[in-house]
């Protein structure tokens, strides 16, 4: 039997090759991960879906070590620049949390992994990013 | 201190000359920040209220405009229900909430009517009642969804926090803080942990402070960890508290007695900023940019520039914060925020005095209370009442708070003549 998938956020594509998609701005190409109304950089009304890349670097972290109820800690929070310059903020995951282990400036790569199934059987996917 | 080393940008060897159109801090208070739970939130703002009215020689019925602020009661008419305790005049009121410049935005909401013309005299409140709310930002919402269906502007099937990289507020600023590491050299662990072993170290002279206890920089570091690199020694605590300041227009202090303008404190500087777009604040909000705009908008009304400053009060809900600000405010050379605070610089006997009262992390941070109690040490010290914490001879100072979202206020304020 096959399991039904779906995204954490709408803005992660899953499948063989996910990838996260943003909706740019066809006028200053400002990229976003909401749904729009306008562009907060520009103000125009026309966006089309960008396929983020999905290598990158850490340009921040932190080691979150007290969260919030109900989330397993420590895991470490990142900001990722990708390769084409967007910013995404992501768990970095399959690498230790300890700061001895995660860098700044670490190469780092798109992942994805289940985080449960609900009642109906359909299972949640979110995105992480892993070293490259 | 050797001020004279600093070359300053104007001479100082009276203070300012009363304008017309110039808005002076008239008088103003703070109560102790900590855990009032005898108290409620309109009680504290009551008596500060009414202190800071004593404190400036007038009443609630010299008052022409009336603003209170508070985040977490911003719905229950705080403004109205402080009128009801300390005097209901019939005169405006402003009831404020701007995220953590909630307090700064409602002493501006006094100052801009007094700017229009509207009001001689105002009074600005701000209060929070917190107690021990805990983690901040975070919602907390994982718990398991029954059914993973797409909700939101961002389409989630269930909560974001802690799969998305974090939301509470120690993380968020911890990694604004790592920001500043990645861009610039020297700033590491111990450059953030000697910021707060700093304001615990300051907090012990100031009595209105919610902690009063010196912690070594070892007991900073090694303190559990909240977010690396923020240990628990490195947060702002929640607490109870509430400040107020009552504004004058130049032209009705100057009909007031000498002995009343020459405790009077100067607005040279009044400044709101939000977010311009940055590429990355949508997934990390920018305190940058905002607290950089605003501080090159106060310097040029103030006509003063950082080497000016003699203490600044900022916004260090987090040790990462207060050291991104050294830099944001122009206090040390650009990228050098790791060395200000490696060389003293910003110690209380340093050559520009950051956050004297303990700052947010050992004083407290009562939200809506802070942009104003930031002001009444500003404005204490410039009066010369600080005892035993006071910068020797404060002449001008600056006052910056910034709510996340985001909102930035910076006020620079002189001494009278």
């Amino acid at each position: 039997m096959t399991v039904k998938q779906v995204p954490l956020v709408d803005y992660l594509h899953i499948g063989a090759r996910p990838y996260l998609k943003a909706k740019a701005c066809t006028s200053c190409g400002a990229r976003f991960f909401d749904r729009r109304i306008a562009c907060g950089n520009c103000g125009a009304q026309e966006f089309e879906n960008a396929r983020v890349r999905n290598q990158g670097v850490v340009t921040s972290f932190t080691i979150v070590h007290r969260a919030a109820p109900g989330i397993p800690a420590p895991y470490v929070s990142a900001i990722i620049e990708t390769d084409d310059g967007t910013s995404v903020r992501s768990n970095v995951v399959n690498c230790e949390p300890d700061p001895e282990r995660v860098k700044l400036g670490m190469k780092v790569k798109l992942t994805t992994y289940s985080i449960g199934t609900d009642d109906e059987g359909t299972e949640a996917i979110a995105f992480g990013y892993e070293p490259a | 201190m050797a001020k004279s080393a600093k070359g300053k940008t104007k001479p100082k060897t009276s203070g300012p000359m009363i304008d017309d159109d110039s808005v002076w801090v008239l008088g103003t208070h703070m109560t102790k920040f900590g855990r009032y739970p005898d108290h409620d939130a309109v009680d504290l703002a009551s008596m500060s209220a009414i202190a800071a009215l004593q404190d400036g020689g007038v009443t609630i019925h010299d008052m022409d405009v009336f603003a209170a602020g508070t985040l977490f009661q911003a719905s229950s008419g705080m403004a109205q229900q402080v009128q009801k305790q300390i005097g209901q005049t019939g005169i405006p009121a402003y009831n404020v909430s701007n995220a953590c410049a909630t307090g700064a935005t409602a002493l501006r909401t006094v100052m801009l009517s007094i700017k229009a013309g509207e009001a001689d005299m105002g009074l600005a409140v701000g209060v929070e009642q917190m107690g021990k709310m805990g983690l901040l930002g975070g919602a907390g919402s994982k718990k398991e969804a029954k059914v993973f269906a797409p909700s939101g502007r961002y389409g989630a099937v269930t909560g974001t926090d802690g799969y998305i990289g974090t939301a509470g507020m120690p993380g968020v600023f911890a990694q604004a803080g790592m920001a500043y590491a990645y861009e610039n050299d020297g700033v590491g662990f111990e450059q953030f942990a000697k910021v707060a072993y700093k304001n615990h170290l300051h907090s012990t002279l100031n009595p209105l402070a919610q902690y009063q206890k010196e912690f070594s920089l070892d007991e900073v570091m090694g303190a559990p960890v909240m977010s690396y690199p923020n240990t628990l020694l490195m947060c702002c605590p929640t607490g109870d508290g509430a400040a107020a300041a009552v504004l004058v227009s130049g032209e009705r202090l100057k009909s007031m007695p000498k002995k009343v303008q020459k405790r009077a404190v100067k607005i040279s500087a009044s400044i709101l900023t939000s977010d311009p777009w940055t590429s990355s604040a949508q997934v990390q909000p920018d305190v940058n940019t905002l607290t950089r705009n605003a501080a090159a908008q106060a310097y040029e009304q103030a006509g003063v520039g950082p080497d000016d400053l003699d203490l600044v009060e900022l916004h260090d809900c987090f040790a990462t914060a207060e050291l991104i600000h050294y830099d944001n405010l122009g206090l040390c050379e650009p990228g050098g925020a790791g060395d200000f605070i490696d060389s003293g610089a910003p110690f209380r006997d340093g050559r520009t005095p950051v956050n004297v009262s303990g700052g947010l992390i050992s004083k407290g941070h009562p939200i809506g209370a802070t942009g104003i109690a930031n002001i009444y040490e500003v404005a204490t010290h410039l009066r010369g009442e600080a005892g035993d914490r006071q910068v020797k001879g404060a002449k001008v100072g600056l006052a910056h708070v910034i709510g996340l979202g985001s909102a930035c206020g910076v006020h620079i304020l002189e001494k009278a003549a």
